[in-house]
């Protein structure tokens, strides 16, 4: 099994990617499948233990959402670290669709883009095989401070100057 | 201008530590190549001819003096003593070496300059009218808006991998002089009964299609400045193409969807995002807007009686004054005081370049005339946006002996011009050479008077860095088989009448360029109607017949016909 990154800690990755009808599915099946096998054997995976689904990075998601809401995990992927379209899919899973479900970062996965993964709400990531998990752990808080909210709970630089300027005015009578 | 405060001081430090994190590692063979090109894109190095070229942002253009005398420090330690201003308001370095430029980016974070997504595929550094808070003609200062924009996108998570680069303009007056539509954004901030919102304007861009922004929303709310830019920007990030580099600008979704489509589209997901939380947590409150209208307050100008000065009477004692005050100066909103133009277009140089010794002399010259500011422009000069009447013929001297006063503002040899094939490694042909060619012929500024306004602008290759599709006069760079040839376009224009120029047909010989704008001028002059007809309204009034004549006509039929 390898190792990814969850909720900020290393662990042992408990999932398989299945592909296809070929993949085993034990008896601690976790299984993530394709979005296209997922609409074709519904019936049949919903009797496993547990089933994730991937999207191609090309998925309207606001449109796929209701085949999708009550999965366990979403995968979202990144064919090369460069193509940001994931990151689009991620914020709108988070922010408008409210998924709480692991949200799994996976394909070209490498420490440089983990930064903006962890802002748009991705709480699971594989890291590209070559990739030191260590240091895409590490790479989470790279940058620390944000101007503008993501789906990571950062309050935006203008609202947070809207505390400053009330703390900084002198109490009226102090 | 513009403060830090600890939110953004913070950022950029860890910003800072961020990319020298990276080079390291890339240094230490723990980055492929290709790799470190993405992340180093998006701090503003290309990997150019001779070494890297460093692009450092200028917000909307504005430089402060400490600015200036940090650039000029950097210039000599890390450069070979000059920087190059460019028609996105940004200065270029190009010579520093990969391995100090993390600490070059350490030494400009500390006067709150960066390179954040100078380059690469994210949004790019924002542009802006350069006469902002000054113009007669403005109903609106951009410049609070467009620092609210500035960070909006700075770091974005969504939008830092987009399809292609992503550029924003800004104006807030009737005349455009920031070539806003040229932006894949244009954004016109305007006043509409008694409030203030955006007319936008989306899919324009330069290079191999160019095309001018269309409008997609006559007036945005001002406090949806956010959410209607998160709406354009989410569009381009779900539908631009990835598969081709050379389509996958915004404006290449517009084209291939149609303007009905592509308008829908953004205007779902802007509707979707107001009625949403998220839409909620962009919404600009009035205080947010108005803490940043405070950092672009009004200078403590002096009463008028004190600024104004007799300028008639000086320049009727001075001819060369007279000249520059016609040419390099303009009109200010304040009674008592006036803008001045600072040319970076001296003969020998290549348009927009400014030695250490420059820096440090408009350093001391804005802070003794123009409260401490400094402003770029998209023609590649320089403005001295608020200066008193009476302090005029000093500055004039001062910058006369720094080598910054030529009056040729807007004339023939205010060329616009990109680094070309010296520098740049994507150009085909060289344009300094033909620059200095140009400015040879109409040195004289009695003929460039005689010609009047007109913008001649040259790109090494079709990226079109140097603007030439919107030069009333566009000179393309060109390789054929190894030589270097171009294309001429005209009537075109960046301003608010922007235009497209039209192709005039085959390309010429680097030995005959010149002459052949020379033709074109001399044409332009016999076919203007009156005295200030000018170039580009004679080109509008008799089309591009005449001038494509002339522009092929050999020496030997124009001897022929006046035999």
């Amino acid at each position: 099994m390898s190792r990814i990154i969850r909720q900020r800690a290393i662990v042992e990755d408990d999932w398989t990617l299945a592909p296809d009808g070929a993949a085993h599915m034990g008896a601690a099946g976790r299984l993530i499948v394709p979005l296209a096998r997922w609409r074709a054997e519904r019936a049949a995976l919903e009797t496993a233990p547990a089933v994730g689904v991937l999207l191609p990075n090309t998925e309207d998601v606001e449109a796929v959402y209701p085949e999708i809401a009550e999965r366990p995990l979403i995968a979202l992927q990144f064919p090369t670290f460069a193509d940001g379209r994931a990151l689009t899919q991620a914020i709108l899973l988070r922010n408008r669709l409210g998924f709480t479900g692991e949200l799994r970062a996976l394909g070209d996965v490498v420490r440089d883009l983990v930064f903006w993964l962890g802002r748009c709400g991705f709480d699971a990531i594989a890291p590209r095989g070559d990739q030191d998990p260590q240091a895409c752990l590490q790479a989470l808080d790279e940058i620390r401070t944000a101007y503008q909210p993501a789906a990571d709970g950062h309050a935006p630089a203008w609202v947070r100057r809207r505390s400053c300027a009330a703390n900084a005015r002198p109490a009226v009578g102090a | 201008m513009y403060r830090y405060d600890p939110i953004d001081r913070e950022l950029l430090a860890q910003r800072t530590e961020q990319f020298r994190d990276q080079t390291q590692r890339f240094l230490a063979g723990e980055l492929t190549e290709e790799e470190f090109r993405q992340l180093r894109l998006r701090n503003g190095l290309y990997q150019q001819r001779h070494a890297p070229m460093l692009r450092i942002s200028v917000p909307y253009g504005l430089l402060g003096s400490a600015q200036l005398r940090r650039m000029a420090q950097v210039v000599r330690r890390y450069d070979r003593g000059y920087g190059h201003f460019t028609t996105r308001q940004n200065i270029q370095l190009n010579w520093p070496q990969l391995p100090e430029v993390p600490e070059l980016l350490a030494e400009l974070a500390e006067v709150q300059l960066h390179s954040i997504q100078a380059c690469g595929n994210d949004t790019r550094n924002i542009t802006c009218d350069y006469l902002a808070g000054v113009a007669e003609d403005e109903h609106v200062d951009p410049r609070p808006y467009c620092e609210l924009l500035r960070q909006f996108v700075a770091l974005h998570p969504e939008f830092y991998w987009l399809p292609r680069k992503f550029k924003f303009g800004f104006t807030g007056a009737a005349a455009d002089r920031a070539a806003t539509r040229t932006n894949d954004a244009a954004v016109h901030v305007l006043r509409r009964d008694d409030a203030i919102g955006y007319r936008f304007f989306v899919g324009g861009g330069l290079g191999r299609l160019p095309m001018l922004g269309q409008e997609m929303n006559a007036f945005v709310p001002e406090s949806d400045l956010l959410s209607y830019a998160t709406a354009i920007l989410r569009t381009f990030n779900r539908f631009g193409r990835r598969d081709n580099i050379h389509k996958a600008r915004i404006k290449i979704v517009l084209r291939e969807w149609g303007i009905e489509r592509f308008r829908a589209a953004i205007e779902e997901e802007y509707a979707k995002i107001r009625a949403s939380a998220e839409g909620e947590q962009l919404r600009l409150l009035p205080q947010d807007i108005e803490r940043m209208r405070g950092h672009f307050a009004a200078p403590p100008y002096r009463p008028s009686g004190e600024a104004a000065a007799d300028l008639p009477a000086q320049a009727a004692r001075d001819g060369r004054f007279a000249a520059w005050l016609k040419r390099n100066v303009r009109a200010h909103k304040v009674p008592g005081y006036r803008v001045v133009f600072v040319p970076l277009k001296a003969p020998g140089q290549a348009p927009g370049d400014c030695t250490a010794e420059q820096f440090e002399a408009l350093a001391e010259l804005c802070e003794a005339y123009s409260f401490g500011e400094l402003r770029s422009t998209y023609e590649q000069n320089l403005v001295l946006a608020d200066v008193a009447e009476r302090d005029l013929h000093e500055l004039w001297e001062r910058l006369d002996a720094a080598g910054l006063a030529t009056p040729n503002i807007g004339l023939t040899t205010d060329l616009v011009a990109c680094p070309g094939l010296d520098f740049c490694s994507l150009a085909n042909a060289g344009t300094i050479g033909l620059v200095h060619d140009i400015y040879r012929r109409f040195d004289s500024l009695e003929a460039q008077y005689e010609i009047g306004p007109i913008r001649i602008t040259m790109s090494g290759c079709m990226n079109g860095c140097g603007h030439h599709s919107v030069g009333h006069i566009g000179i393309l760079g060109v390789d054929k088989h190894g030589e270097e040839w171009y294309q001429v376009t005209l009537g075109g224009s960046a301003g608010h009448d922007a235009a497209i120029g039209e192709r005039v047909g085959r390309a010429l010989a680097r030995e005959e360029i010149a002459d052949g704008v020379e033709r074109l001028i001399r044409a332009y002059l016999e076919l203007r109607c009156e005295e200030d007809e000018t170039f580009i309204e004679c080109y509008r009034r008799i089309g591009l017949a005449p001038f494509k004549a002339r522009l092929y006509e050999t020496e030997e039929d124009s001897e022929a016909a006046a035999a």
